[in-house]
């Protein structure tokens, strides 16, 4: 099953709506409570990210019986270096996003964290792309 | 420790999720950061926070928090009380600082998460 969400970079009432859908989906599916919180705490705070640092984003999940895939792509400044980004504490978060109660550094480390398999991938400039996988067994 | 004996001690007032005011709460975790907040794996306890916009809602959603105390006197916005409703999350609204709130309420017997 394929959903597919838009994201506006900026538009903070609306971050969190994605997750919000996913989880219930997924609760719908009969998923086990403790995988469908890994899921939509790494994918809330991806979908944060995307409202904090870019101009626009897609999401789209891929929910199999199995597992779930996320790909969130964004258009937006890139990270210059991801291994500090993956780094807890570090953040480049602007005053409005901590305002919103994030920017702490701790978003990518807790998507890795809850995830089976995660990728990123950036590009200065042009925009980032990360890859959440979760098995639901 | 029930919900309702808690709003007692921090001079709390209910705006949301009512029906559950008699149920308990053993754990709680204090934080405006809610990405420390959405570091906690357990999901059953009381959310205090002085963030008072629709991310502390939306993280308790995500957190499967059942309930939210607002510190600060700080209050829920529209926006964010349409959102605890329909995910069930009862909120309770206290004049006091977030310091009086954890002081009185670890006093009273509520355990931290770690």
């Amino acid at each position: 099953m394929l959903s597919e969400f838009k994201i506006e970079g900026g538009d903070f009432t609306r971050a969190g709506y994605a997750s919000s859908q996913i989880k219930k989906i997924l609760k719908n599916l009969n998923v086990s409570p403790d995988v469908v919180k890994r899921v939509v705490v790494a994918l809330y705070e991806a979908e944060v990210n995307i409202v904090a640092h870019a101009f626009k984003g897609v999401i789209v999940a891929d929910i199999s019986n199995s597992g779930i895939k996320l790909v969130l792509e964004d258009e937006g400044p890139g990270i210059p270096d991801i291994g500090m980004a993956m780094t807890k504490g570090y953040s480049t978060a602007s005053q409005t996003v901590r305002e919103m109660g994030f920017g702490a550094g701790m978003g990518l480390p807790n998507i890795k964290d809850n995830a089976d398999r995660f990728e990123i991938v950036s590009e200065v400039g042009k925009g980032t792309r990360l890859s959440i996988e979760i098995d639901f067994l | 420790m029930i919900i309702r004996e808690l709003c007692e001690m921090v001079s709390g007032r209910i705006v949301c999720g009512e029906s559950r005011r008699e149920e308990s709460v053993e754990y709680a975790f204090a934080s405006d950061l809610m990405s420390d907040v959405l570091t906690v794996r357990n999901g059953n306890f009381l959310m205090i926070t002085g963030l008072a916009n629709i991310q502390s809602v939306r993280t308790a959603e995500m957190s499967d928090v059942p309930f939210m105390l607002l510190c600060r006197n700080k209050k829920a916005t529209e926006q964010m009380i349409e959102v605890a409703q329909e995910n069930k999350l009862l909120i309770v609204e206290s004049p006091y600082s977030m310091f009086r709130c954890v002081g009185i309420l670890y006093n009273a017997g509520l355990k931290p998460l770690f």
